[in-house]
């Protein structure tokens, strides 16, 4: 080390709250350490008032970010994506330091830029493919549309540090939802960075947080939260599924389980994810007959 | 303190300098600017002002056929193997290019076709970027879209493109054609190519593979050359009924697949107990915007004997407070006549509704002294059997009927050849699903008018042609289906 | 100048639904005019000449309106040829303080009464109000009606109190607050505005600028509606004022865009339209500042009060 060397200025990891980054309010962390052993962050162990203050955040930005057009949205998820293509060699030597290959790395990270792509473009088609006017029997007419179920918790699996985070957030908010992400445990800098990607793409403060720290603790609280409407995670055998649910029946959340192994290929990505965090509204309404004209649809 | 002088807008020029037109285009084939063949160009000029702005490459039986080879390559070696997802991309790209040139795009408009800036600004050139943006979104998802099919592209699309909206047509035209994966030849109607030829600079920014999209400028035989064309698939036309049926002959007998956006004669229906002065702003809206120059403009006003004369007053003050004037300028409301030919057709129709003796009034403004204009006109006591009451405007000139009935207005707004679209004013709700459900029109805007979204599809019964652009829908008239 | 008594009758209610979207559509067509040069300035001098300067807090004291009326009548003395405002609005208690002040200027003063700004008490003591107001030398009334006997739907009572309040007012102008943002639609501000016309308003008010939303545009223009049909019906004029949230001269210049394609040049007078405001008229003196000498200015150089 030579006595020229420029000392770097290391990132201080904090968590993604209301479109703001505070630290963890319990003041804990834990180490994050790379192949060889060392140390190369301190991230926050988030605590159930995170979890708190994450949710309500959510909730505040619901109304704002349901009531937005399909089309803004999906303005919204290609700005993340020129954000996040732009943030490339960030996220790539992130994910190098705690393990991946360079081509692995790349793969992850053109994935998950293409995977935002894909869905800014569901925003405004889903309801015209899921929407439907009803031939009832009586002089009504009828129609369906798919609504967002509200504010959802999303568990990010463990081996797709940044691409199981935008497989999840992706389809929840292209769908009117706000949600909280819960990062993987063993790799959670991807999630922090991704964080820092959102607040620079136009996403109104609220609609996703992201919270770092210990999944098992955390997933306790999330379940049980009865301002949480949905719940998502992927198939993974650590976390205590089964518990979750038992949590979730006391207010009737709705419970998802997505597949791993698709992760990786088209599979990962559907319309179907989407209505997956929808409800649907049926409306009627009546037609007026006029001098025994027909009156059904 | 009482202000005597009366309060007059001062004029608000929006700067000409962005549009960066120059003094002569050539055509755009296989992603190069190629000189036409016989060496012709024709001018283009600016209705407001009569001044020249640019010439044009005039292309001739050869170029058509340099254009559609080109097309046919390229869909061949590139654009039919790209993935989807990539193809996408590109379109998304066109869409954000579009949105950053936006002010250059909207000035080149206006000073090309004659519709005030207001409108080019607000409307067309971001309506056009949103239609790339919505079609780039469903390059990759088609296996959704037709449930139990699989969605196959055509191969070579040849588009024709009208004069009253160039950049929104052409948006209308393409967008939906690449992302299906056909590659294009459009020509673009001769008195306003600019905007389309910027779209072309546009297309070669974002790097999409030669030949993917032409652009052959040209007039009315161009049009037909490529129509006849033996390797196009499709061909989609926007204009007058009558061309429409002239090539819906030429294509008999063919495999050409067609579809046809034409003329109209929207009949605007307001009920007694409509939100009135919403509704005097619809018809304005309707008949006003764009000069009239609108195929589902709202040309006949159907108004409820009951309230008929309140709704006149309140209309004729109104359309004294329309501004027609220099397109340029940001608070004109009605600009320029697109040219001298269509100004002296409404002039022929305004003397013809004057001599079947329905009352004509037309607003107290004053007109430019140079460029091609006309004042906003209504005509009052029209019956269904004039001429004004059937044949398509295509002008700032509304006439006005009454009815007494819902089943009279039904009728009579269905008794017309066309029927691209219609609207309804009342505050029941019932009714509205009623009326909708009768008349026959391809587009139906309860309390509202005139408005477009790209995910909402567009197109008319009858005469006024067949397909639809927009939507869901509008996918299907560049796809094979299996 | 006392008029004839003025009697309810439930036809004025049979009025055309309103559109919502329409009307939003139609003020977004005002917000687009291009206001420039020469009518940029002749504009900003009648926003001026329109303003009604308000002081309504709690804390109000005879100090701080007799520093409001100096700036009525001294707007900003570095620029020759600036219009005074229109009035000062004040609470009954101030009243002879904004008097005395103002003696020897052609500035109003406006009081508010009837139990502003809620309008919950006896039509009783909303008279006493009223007379206070009169008495100490007000020139204008600015009333709120009964929001609440409004939404119960006794339409009959609103317009008898306001009528009673008109008669208490005397040779006073009447304003007739509506408080729009506690109405709810568009429809009720039509009726509620309809009502007060024909109760005898001379002006009708959107709000008290104690809740939001206070003025928009919207509102502003389904009342601006409301009295030209009344002007087409009976040649009668009455005026107009938007009050609170209009703290911008962009935005001024929007309404007086928006008064004369509605109403014509004729409403485009204080004595038929007023803006009450408090951090506009500063606004506006920098813009016309801005337009003499060429450069953006800061609000350090104007007086506030």
């Amino acid at each position: 080390m030579t006595q020229n060397k420029r000392l770097e200025i290391w990132k201080t990891y904090k968590i993604y709250i209301g479109g703001q980054f505070p630290r963890t309010e319990s003041g804990r962390s834990y180490a994050v350490k790379n192949a060889g052993g060392k140390t190369i962050a301190n991230v926050c162990q988030s605590s159930r008032k995170d979890v708190r203050d994450a949710v309500s955040a959510a909730r505040a930005a619901w109304s704002g970010w349901s009531n937005r057009s399909g089309f803004n949205r999906g303005q919204i998820l290609y700005r993340i994506a020129e954000m996040l293509e732009g943030r490339k060699k960030q996220l790539k030597d992130e994910l190098i330091a705690q393990g991946f290959t360079a081509a692995l790395a790349t793969r992850e990270i053109n994935l998950s830029i293409d995977r935002l792509i894909y869905y800014a473009g569901w925003c405004d088609k889903y309801q015209s493919l899921f929407s439907s006017v009803n031939p009832v029997a009586t002089a009504h007419y009828n129609f369906s549309v798919p609504e967002p179920m509200g504010v959802v918790g999303l568990l990010a699996p463990a081996n797709a540090p940044l691409l199981g985070i935008v497989s999840l957030m992706a389809p929840c908010i292209a769908g009117g939802n706000t949600c909280l992400i819960l990062a993987d445990q063993e790799q959670p800098l991807a999630a922090v960075s991704f964080a820092e990607v959102l607040n620079s793409a136009d996403v109104p403060g609220g609609v996703v947080n992201i919270l770092t720290g210990f999944q098992q603790e955390l997933t306790e609280w999330i379940s049980a939260h009865m301002d949480v409407n949905a719940m998502v995670c992927f198939e993974q055998g650590e976390l205590d599924w089964k518990k979750m649910q038992e949590n979730g029946a006391s207010h009737v959340k709705r419970m998802f389980r997505w597949k791993t192994n698709e992760l990786f290929t088209a599979g990962g990505q559907s319309p179907y994810l989407i209505t997956d965090l929808q409800e649907i509204k049926t409306t009627w309404h009546p037609i007026q007959t006029i001098a025994g004209s027909g009156n059904a649809y | 303190m009482a202000t005597k002088k009366k309060w007059e807008y001062a004029p608000a020029p929006e700067s000409k300098q962005p549009a960066a037109i120059a003094s002569r285009y050539e055509l755009f084939i296989n992603g190069k600017w190629q000189q036409p063949t016989s060496g012709s160009y024709f001018k283009s000029i600016n209705p407001a002002t009569e001044e020249n702005l640019s010439e044009i490459a005039a292309a001739n039986e050869a170029d058509v056929n340099k254009a559609v080879q080109a097309a046919r390559q390229a869909y061949e070696k590139y654009w039919k193997k790209i993935t989807p997802a990539e193809r996408g991309k590109y379109i998304f790209r066109i869409a954000r290019i579009m949105q950053e040139r936006a002010r250059e795009l909207a000035v080149t408009e206006t000073m090309d076709g004659g519709k005030p800036i207001r409108e080019s600004r607000d409307f067309d050139i971001p309506t056009a970027a949103n239609h790339f943006f919505y079609y780039a979104g469903w390059a990759d998802k088609l296996n959704f879209a037709f449930p139990n099919k699989k969605a196959n592209a055509l191969g070579v699309a040849g588009q024709i493109t009208p004069w009253n909206f160039p950049l929104l047509m052409a948006a209308w035209k393409i967008a939906p054609a690449l992302a299906t994966g056909n590659t294009v030849v459009l020509k673009p109607a001769e008195t306003t190519s600019l905007t389309t030829l910027k779209l072309a600079e546009i297309i070669q920014e974002a790097d999409l593979p030669p030949g993917v999209v032409n652009i052959i400028t040209g007039a009315g035989e161009t049009g037909a050359w490529l129509t006849k064309h033996k390797d196009v698939n499709k061909i989609a036309f926007t204009g007058s009924t009558e061309v429409g049926k002239i090539i819906q002959r030429t294509l008999a007998g063919s495999e050409k697949k067609l579809t046809l956006e034409l003329g109209g004669k929207g009949a605007n229906i307001i009920f007694e107990d409509a939100p009135i002065d919403q509704a005097v702003e619809g018809v304005i809206n309707g008949i006003f915007f764009n000069q009239g120059h609108v195929c589902c403009a709202g040309s006949r006003l159907y108004v409820q004997e009951s309230i008929a004369k309140i709704f006149i007053k309140k209309l004729k003050d109104r359309i004294d407070t329309l501004l027609v004037g220099d397109p340029m300028d940001k608070n004109t409301d009605i600009g320029a006549i697109n040219s001298a030919q269509q100004l002296k057709t409404i002039q022929q129709y305004i003397k013809i509704g004057k001599s079947e003796g329905a009352n004509f009034f037309e607003s107290n403004c004053a007109l430019p002294k140079k460029g091609y204009f006309c004042k906003p006109t209504l005509f009052t006591n029209v019956a269904q059997s004039n001429r004004i009451a059937q044949e398509e405007i295509f002008g700032p000139v509304l006439c006005i009927l009454t009815f007494r009935t819902d089943d009279e207005v039904i009728e009579k707004a269905n008794n017309s050849p066309y029927g691209l679209s219609a609207g309804v004013w009342t505050d029941k709700g019932a009714r509205i699903f009623n009326i909708s459900k009768r008349l026959r029109a391809g587009v139906i805007w309860a309390n509202t008018y005139n408005l477009f979204d790209p995910t909402s599809p567009f197109g008319g019964y009858k005469e006024s042609g067949f397909g639809r652009e927009g939507g869901l829908q509008g996918l299907q008239p560049y796809v094979q289906l299996s | 100048m006392a008029g004839k008594k003025h009697v309810f009758n439930s036809k004025i209610l049979n009025h055309s639904p309103v559109e919502q979207t329409g009307v939003e559509e139609r003020t977004i067509r005002f917000t687009k005019r291009s206001i420039k040069g020469s009518s940029k300035m002749q504009g900003l001098h009648m926003i001026l000449s329109m303003i009604d300067l308000t002081t309504l807090e709690g804390k109000d004291t005879p100090g701080k309106v007799n520093q409001l009326c100096t700036k009525a009548r001294h707007l900003h003395d570095h620029i020759p040829g600036l219009p005074t405002v229109a009035a000062i609005c004040v609470y009954p208690s101030m009243v002879s303080v904004a008097k005395k002040a103002l003696q020897g200027s052609s500035i109003k003063v406006a009081s508010v009464a009837t139990a502003f700004p809620s309008g919950q008490s006896s039509l009783r003591i909303k008279l006493a109000d009223t007379r206070l107001a009169v008495t100490e030398g007000a020139d204008e009334i600015d009333m709120v009606i009964s929001r609440g006997k409004f939404h119960a739907g006794e339409y009959a009572y609103v317009f008898d109190e306001i009528a009673a309040v008109k008669e208490a007012c005397g040779k006073a102008r009447l304003k007739v607050i509506l408080e729009t943002g506690e109405l709810g639609t568009l429809d009720q501000v039509k009726k509620a505005s309809t009502i007060a016309i024909a109760a005898g308003a001379d002006f009708i008010k959107t709000s008290t600028g104690k809740i939001q939303p206070a003025a928009t545009l919207p509102v502003t223009l389904v009342m601006l509606e409301t009295i030209r049909d009344h002007f087409q019906k009976t040649g009668k004029k009455v005026g107009m004022k938007p009050a609170g949230g209009i703290s911008k001269s962009k935005l001024a210049l929007h309404y007086l865009v928006m008064v004369k394609e509605t109403l014509g040049d004729a409403w485009l007078d204080n004595h038929w339209f007023r803006f009450g405001a408090s951090s506009l008229a500063n606004d506006v003196l920098m813009q016309i500042a801005k337009e003499t000498l060429g450069n953006y200015q800061s609000p350090t150089y104007f007086s506030i009060d």
